[in-house]
């Protein structure tokens, strides 16, 4: 085996069919920049959900002067009773991990203290005694979330009953659309890309039909005779991967950072997964290139 | 050393065969001439030789091994053993009579140091000696089918198969090719060639194997182009 052979080969080829070639690479380095920020998309929702689910948290509003429901109207303000009420009702909850009350006075602290420094339009126009009493219900399990709502809902003095989840659900929404999106574009553009690398190679072999004739004459082993093609193949491959991993990267710094600062926690990704993404980037489109080309060599390459 | 066993070859477009039940012995060393009309099965039978095609019928052994056994990676190994010739010569016009011999070793793997031992040793035997940079544009026909002749012996094949290799060159210059045939054929190397050119089997004076219409019309030792019969 002659390394040096087997790769002048592969630049002679590669040179030899230039336009294809750029082609080639451009249409890998877009389907797998796609495929890449789906996969991007996918981890950075799956992060959100894992931190959510571990806070999801169950809002129980308790009714005050101002609360417009139909039953906080007729009753007025939860009493101490109410209050009283709501506490054993939790405790008997099983899937109920813990509780807080917070008075109007602490609700209205705990307002200021998530939103003041980001959003002070937001906080300079409400005022203390717009948030209700209320009680932070944390779950054992989010899912057990209807449960816990159902038992709570219509007791004495409460006006409303509201969780994170409804919330974000929308959002993850919005995320696994965008997914995807990004995901079936890549499938058909990773398609398109393994139909124009069949037909690099197809004219690469008949290029060079010549030198492969002779080397099938004078014995020369078909991995031999294969090499060239295929490393013509996963070159281009890897180039493309190369250029969708700067797409990538670039990604990751403005889309996902963007989503990331629309919250007020640490869900950033971290280096791991914009590896993991990347290696599965440019594997793929490796793969693909040879894949293809070794297909499209047994159909035009007869050993 | 090529041994054909009652083979018959029908290709799928055809329906005559190109060989119908052709036995034929080859022995070490020997040199054959393989004559008869275009169509009579000449160029399948080397085909066959080389496995690029299988016989429907009967059995083919080449170099001691049956082809019917021999697994399709291992075809390479056989094809090593066996040189070929062409009319068309079949050179890489971007490479230089060096180059082009060295081609042929440098794409079985042999080392470099090997390759720039051997390959000025066949260029001599051929007769191209101080030729060796020369581009196969800038020589003549019968000098193109010494490089030929040369790449395909290079690598010491048991058999060297010449499929009508003088069907391009002038009579004189043929005559030039055929002593080269010749000096190989003393190293031990089995020739078979398939041509048209009277004259040469005539003044060879070696064994002919005659087809016609795929089966064997004559063999015979010291025979000649015509009908000697």
């Amino acid at each position: 085996m002659r390394a040096q052979f087997v790769l002048s080969e592969t630049w002679i080829g590669l040179r030899r069919n230039l336009t294809m070639t750029v082609s080639v690479i451009t249409t890998v380095a877009i389907s797998l920049a796609l495929f890449g920020a789906g996969l991007l998309v996918n981890q950075q929702v799956t992060e959100m959900r894992n931190y959510w689910d571990q806070r999801i948290t169950l809002t129980v509003y308790m009714c005050n002067d101002i609360s417009p429901a139909p039953a906080c109207q007729e009753n007025g303000p939860a009493t101490e009773e109410d209050q009283d009420n709501m506490r054993s009702i939790l405790d008997d909850q099983a899937e109920v991990a813990d509780y807080e009350f917070l008075s109007e006075a602490e609700a209205w602290q705990d307002f200021q203290e998530r939103l003041g420094s980001t959003n002070e339009a937001l906080a300079g126009a409400a005022q203390e005694g717009d948030i209700p009493e209320n009680f932070r219900v944390q779950l054992t399990d989010p899912d057990q979330y209807d449960t816990v709502r159902n038992a709570v809902e219509g007791a004495s003095g409460v006006d409303s009953v509201s969780d994170d989840q409804s919330v974000l659900e929308q959002f993850f929404g919005l995320l696994d659309g965008l997914k995807w999106a990004a995901l079936v574009l890549a499938g058909v553009q990773l398609a398109a890309a393994a139909l124009l690398i069949g037909n690099t190679i197809r004219l690469s072999a008949y290029s060079r039909r010549r030198e492969t004739g002779i080397m099938r004459l004078v014995g020369a082993s078909n991995f031999y005779i294969q090499l060239p093609f295929l490393l013509e193949g996963a070159i281009a491959g890897l180039i493309g991967g190369i250029i969708a991993s700067g797409f990538i990267v670039a990604t990751r710094f403005t889309l996902l950072t963007q989503i990331e600062g629309w919250f007020q926690f640490d869900v950033a990704l971290g280096t791991g997964s914009l590896l993991y993404v990347i290696g599965m980037s440019v594997i793929l489109g490796v793969l693909l290139c040879t894949i293809t080309s070794f297909l499209t060599l047994r159909r035009y390459l007869k050993i | 050393m090529i041994h054909f066993d009652n083979v018959t070859k029908v290709y799928t477009t055809q329906k005559r065969p190109a060989l119908d039940g052709v036995s034929i012995d080859v022995d070490k060393g020997e040199f054959v001439f393989l004559v008869g009309p275009s169509g009579s099965g000449k160029s399948t039978f080397l085909r066959l030789v080389l496995k690029e095609e299988k016989p429907d019928k009967g059995r083919v052994h080449v170099a001691g091994k049956d082809l019917a056994r021999l697994s399709n990676w291992k075809v390479p190994h056989l094809r090593r053993r066996i040189g070929c010739v062409f009319q068309d010569f079949r050179l890489l016009p971007n490479k230089n009579v060096f180059e082009n011999v060295a081609f042929a070793l440098e794409v079985i793997g042999k080392p470099r140091r090997f390759i720039r031992k051997v390959v000025p040793e066949v260029v001599e035997l051929v007769g191209l000696e101080g030729k060796a940079g020369r581009m196969p544009h800038e020589l003549s026909g019968g000098e193109q089918q010494r490089v030929a002749i040369a790449r395909a012996f290079v690598n010491r094949p048991q058999i060297l198969l010449a499929d009508e290799p003088t069907g391009n060159i002038d009579p004189a210059t043929s005559i030039g090719i055929m002593k080269v045939l010749d000096r190989i054929n003393r190293t031990g190397t089995t020739v078979v060639m398939a041509t048209h050119d009277a004259a040469i089997v005539d003044s060879m004076r070696k064994r002919v194997i005659e087809l016609e219409e795929g089966l064997v019309v004559r063999d015979q030792t010291r025979g000649v182009y015509g009908q000697a019969y």
